[in-house]
């Protein structure tokens, strides 16, 4: 087989890892919602272990990259696929804590009446898998202009976040005893917002990939 | 460490100007054969300027008309302009020696002189008429120095050349070249024949020697020319292809046919 060949199967061997990461949390992200939504405890729970997946995959990629880099040492466009690769997995690695760390409030939580609606939050939840989705998945694609999207993504989370926020510093005015269940819940809506953000710097550094130049937004 | 004993022919370059090679709308042929074709690139002072591109691609073709090596080839035939130093170097006023001795050459095997360290260095200032055994030994410890070679061969000046080991041979004919104070080092694969540890050493050595010459340099080692160039031109096929900053070639380079050279995708 040829090096040149050898390289690309490395490659595309990174990147099918990358997928399957990425897949993985974007579970972590339901599970934690649907937990939530339910009361479920114990799945909150479970969330913690798929993490420990998660960051096993960070560690694996990472030396794939390492010794792709050493061994291929790469230019041009090969190098800023393997060095988008490499920042990416950081990034898709806290998507793992931030849904783990949404499944440790919902285990923690009593199990009491929700003093709102979700349906912000369970929004947030929806749109935080779709941005950790779409950045991973415009890495792979090469598709600067699903990058592009994943960024103007972020002001719709932002706006939801606000709107959560809002809603619960009212509901502690109304009544302090809502204290304790609403600043639980601005923690989750903090958390997904948050994942938001680390999809944005995905998406940045798929636009780095696609024109050599990084640019935050 | 400039060797004040040797003209440096001010009155013909100005070595002080920014682009200090000018080349335009240069076309060589030999005998039928165009081996450059349109190349038009300036050569900043004090860089180092790495020219890639596959075997036969023109690059060391365009090396040697910068000193006009090529005129010892029959056959060969050059248009447009190049200017270097301001001067035109075409023109038929120029003079050859004068030219040379500011455009040093280093060659991808070394090929020292069978005859002591000491001789190798004096040979050129010995040409442009320096006899004072003082001002020669000034000369070989200043040339020796500026090739970083002064520790390890003061002792051994009066010991064959053909004696040293490939790397210290080459980093020697640097040395030569730095003799007679040139303003130009052109280097056509001046590491392909040595092994790491040598390559290592000439690296370091160029980046030293920028401060005092501009380097131009043909190597078919990517890592080579990302490593240590300032600007990087890649020819294919008589073309100069794409030519800028050495970062922008090796992570973004905007034609197609550098990325597949780089990348190792032609063939």
């Amino acid at each position: 087989m040829s090096v040149r060949k050898l390289f690309e199967e490395e490659l595309q061997a990174l990147k099918n890892e990358l997928v399957e990461m990425c897949r993985l949390t974007e579970n972590m992200i339901d599970d934690a919602i649907t937990a939530l939504v339910e009361h479920n405890r114990e799945l909150g729970r479970s969330i913690k272990e798929t993490d420990k997946t998660v960051d096993e995959y960070e560690m694996d990629i990472e030396k794939k990259c390492m010794r792709i880099l050493l061994k291929q040492q790469p230019v041009a466009k090969d190098f800023r696929e393997v060095s988008t690769a490499l920042k990416m997995i950081t990034d898709i690695e806290r998507f793992g804590d931030q849904a783990s760390d949404i499944g440790d409030i919902v285990f923690n939580m009593p199990q009491e009446k929700y003093i709102k609606k979700l349906t912000h939050i369970t929004k947030m939840g929806e749109l935080a898998i779709k941005m950790v989705h779409e950045s991973v998945n415009s890495f792979i694609n090469n598709d600067e202009k699903a990058a592009d999207a994943v960024i103007l993504m972020d002001d719709e989370m932002d706006d939801l976040f606000n709107t959560v926020k809002d809603e619960l510093i009212e509901l502690i005015k109304k009544n302090s005893e809502n204290g304790n269940q609403a600043i639980m819940l601005m923690m989750i809506a903090k958390y997904l917002e948050r994942i938001g953000d680390h999809a944005v710097n995905v998406a940045e550094w798929t636009k780095y990939n696609e024109t050599g130049v990084h640019v935050k937004y | 460490m400039k060797n004040k004993a040797i003209d440096n022919f001010s009155d013909i370059f100005d070595f002080n100007r920014e682009k200090v090679i000018e080349i335009k709308n240069l076309d060589l042929y030999y005998g039928e054969f165009k081996a450059l074709k349109n190349i038009s690139m300036d050569v900043k002072n004090k860089e180092i300027t790495a020219l890639i591109g596959p075997s036969g691609c023109g690059k060391s073709t365009l090396l040697k008309t910068l000193n006009r090596m090529n005129d010892l080839v029959e056959g060969c035939k050059v248009e447009g302009s190049i200017t270097i130093g301001g001067a035109d170097i075409y023109s038929e006023k120029t003079d050859l020696a004068a030219l040379r001795k500011n455009v040093g050459m280093v060659f991808q095997k070394p090929n020292p002189f069978p005859m002591s360290v000491y001789d190798n260095i004096t040979y050129g200032p010995k040409t442009f008429g320096i006899k004072n055994r003082q001002i020669l030994d000034e000369i070989v410890e200043r040339s020796l120095k500026q090739a970083a070679m002064w520790e390890e061969l003061k002792d051994r000046l009066n010991k064959s050349a053909l004696g040293l080991s490939g790397g210290q041979q080459q980093r020697l004919c640097i040395a030569r070249a730095l003799s007679v104070d040139p303003q130009i080092l052109l280097m056509d694969e001046p590491t392909s024949a040595l092994d790491p540890i040598s390559t290592g050493k000439i690296e370091e050595l160029c980046e030293e020697l920028k401060k005092d010459v501009t380097i131009v340099m043909v190597t078919h080692n990517m890592q080579q020319a990302a490593r240590i160039s300032d600007k990087t031109g890649f020819f294919l096929l008589g073309d100069l292809v794409e030519f800028g900053a050495t970062d922008d070639i090796f992570t973004n380079p905007k034609d197609e046919r550098t990325e597949r050279y780089i990348t190792g995708r032609f063939g």
